[in-house]
């Protein structure tokens, strides 16, 4: 047996967006360990619904991650409109899953660079940011945020977006599907981007569902799970059918992202086809009591929001489980027997948002 | 399987301009939607202090004596909701953000002298 070293990767690496640390145990350069550490980003988020009342709490919701931030907000505001039993109408529900989808497409065009980047195909990851700043133009014309979107309030949202610009909204999409697609068409086709990802990382189906995988890591190994399925916002009207892929490989989760992008934009045009004229909001009257537990379907996988509220203005207790937390424990099992140069690629396909798993 | 994916949008790259914007060669174009910093119409406002009230952020320090409007603008997130509960519609967001600066700092607006 040759000797076993122990080499630290993180919280500060140039393939990592955000802080973890992982102390890889290897033989040669082969991994046989991964010991993860967080808590170098941890702020304190939940503590804080003591001291913002649950209407104001939705901005810092919102800012739990600079990524998903929109879902996070939507989720929020889900779990206060069930205590309270509200009824959001119907083109608030259709804005915020079109909100949703953009967040979702611009979140998988990022994932993609920063992939690209991981295996040192750098003008490749050039160009997946590029199309994603189209994608955040969108954003910020309909939202006024960039990825802090902030249109999304309890019992509505806070704009609306005219018919004429879904119209453009839906060309402009259709126009830059293509462009994606030649960007996809790379990530699935060529040789040596093949060679860092196929049969890299693998996770079978049966390892994916007991260690708890969740979003495109869990729909890669071939389980047909997506929040969406359940039918929030306007999900239910519209049908939804997941993307799953069943190789299980760095590869597999490469591709269920590139069909998800391709999966949002049809679900936009689903959107923009059904929406009526109608309010966006309904008035909030009165303070919740009760606790609900919502989930949503994030780019990276399932969140979960806990509510729970005694009738006064702050909420007694929020808890929030974010997918990456949930995605730490697959990637430990994918780590193991992986060659160290493949360590990167691995870590970036659970699309790791530390600063969401640690709040 | 394919070798040079990337030889078209390469090309295409060598005979179009660079995506980024030349700043500051080139003035920055801001979309219409865009939450940037926020303004006030001084001469429409009552003070009433309803904006400071809603402000997530306690960005905004309203007086009734003497009658000053201040806003930190380091402080401000342009989360718009001062802009949605204004009573006299005195508040907008511009689309332009405010002004690098190494400290915060506020703005005061007001008919008497405003304080620093």
């Amino acid at each position: 047996m040759s000797n076993r070293t122990v080499i630290p990767f993180g919280p500060q690496h140039p393939v990592l967006p955000e802080p973890i640390h992982l102390d890889l145990v290897v033989e040669d350069e082969k991994v046989i360990e991964a010991i993860p550490s967080i808590g170098f980003i941890h702020r304190g988020l939940e503590k804080l619904v003591e001291k913002k009342d649950f209407i104001d709490y939705v901005y810092v919701a919102e800012r739990i991650c600079g990524i998903c931030s929109f879902i996070h907000g939507l989720t929020y505001c889900m779990a206060v409109e069930e205590v309270m039993k509200i009824e959001v109408p119907d083109r608030a529900q259709y804005l915020r899953t079109i909100w949703s989808e953009l967040s979702r497409i611009h979140s998988h065009l990022l994932w993609l660079g920063l992939t690209a980047d991981s295996f040192g195909f750098e003008s490749l990851f050039m160009q997946s940011w590029r199309l994603r700043e189209l994608i955040l133009d969108i954003i910020e014309e309909t939202t006024g945020g960039r990825v802090i979107f902030g249109s999304c309030k309890v019992g509505g949202a806070r704009r609306d977006i005219s018919s004429a610009k879904l119209d453009e909204i839906m060309k402009k999409l259709r126009s830059y599907q293509a462009e994606m697609n030649m960007i996809g068409e790379v990530f699935l086709n060529d040789v040596t981007v093949k060679h860092r990802m196929q049969g890299v990382g693998m996770l079978s189906k049966a390892d994916a569902k007991s260690l708890g995988a969740v979003g495109p890591m869990l729909r890669a190994s071939g389980v047909a799970m997506d929040i969406r399925m359940m039918g929030y916002a306007s999900y239910g009207k519209i049908g939804f059918t997941p993307v799953v892929e069943t190789a299980g490989d760095c590869y597999a989760r490469c591709k269920v992202r590139i069909r998800e992008i391709d999966a949002s934009i049809d679900i936009i045009e689903k959107c923009v086809e059904m929406i009526k004229d109608g309010p966006i909001e309904v008035k909030v009257t009165g303070t919740p009591n009760g606790e609900f537990f919502a989930r949503s379907e994030q780019p990276r996988g399932e969140a979960v929001y806990y509510a729970k509220a005694n009738g006064t203005k702050f909420l007694q207790r929020l808890r929030v489980r974010t997918p990456t937390f949930a995605n730490i424990a697959p990637l430990l099992a994918t780590l193991k027997g992986c060659q160290l140069a493949d360590v990167p690629v691995i870590v970036l396909t659970i699309d790791p948002c530390i600063s969401c798993a640690e709040r | 399987m394919c070798l040079l994916g990337m030889t078209k949008t390469v090309l295409k790259n060598l005979f179009s301009g660079p995506t980024t914007e030349r700043y500051p060669f080139v003035a920055k174009k801001f979309l219409s939607g865009t939450r940037g910093k926020v303004d006030i119409e001084i001469e429409k406002c009552i003070y009433c202090g309803i904006c400071q009230r809603k402000c997530p952020t306690a960005a905004i320090l309203v007086t009734k004596e003497p009658k000053t409007w201040a806003v930190n603008r380091m402080s401000c997130i342009s989360c718009n909701a001062c802009v949605e509960v204004c009573p006299k519609k005195c508040l907008a967001l511009n689309v332009k953000y405010s002004a690098c600066a190494e400290k915060p700092y506020q703005d005061s607006f007001g008919p008497e002298k405003p304080h620093a």
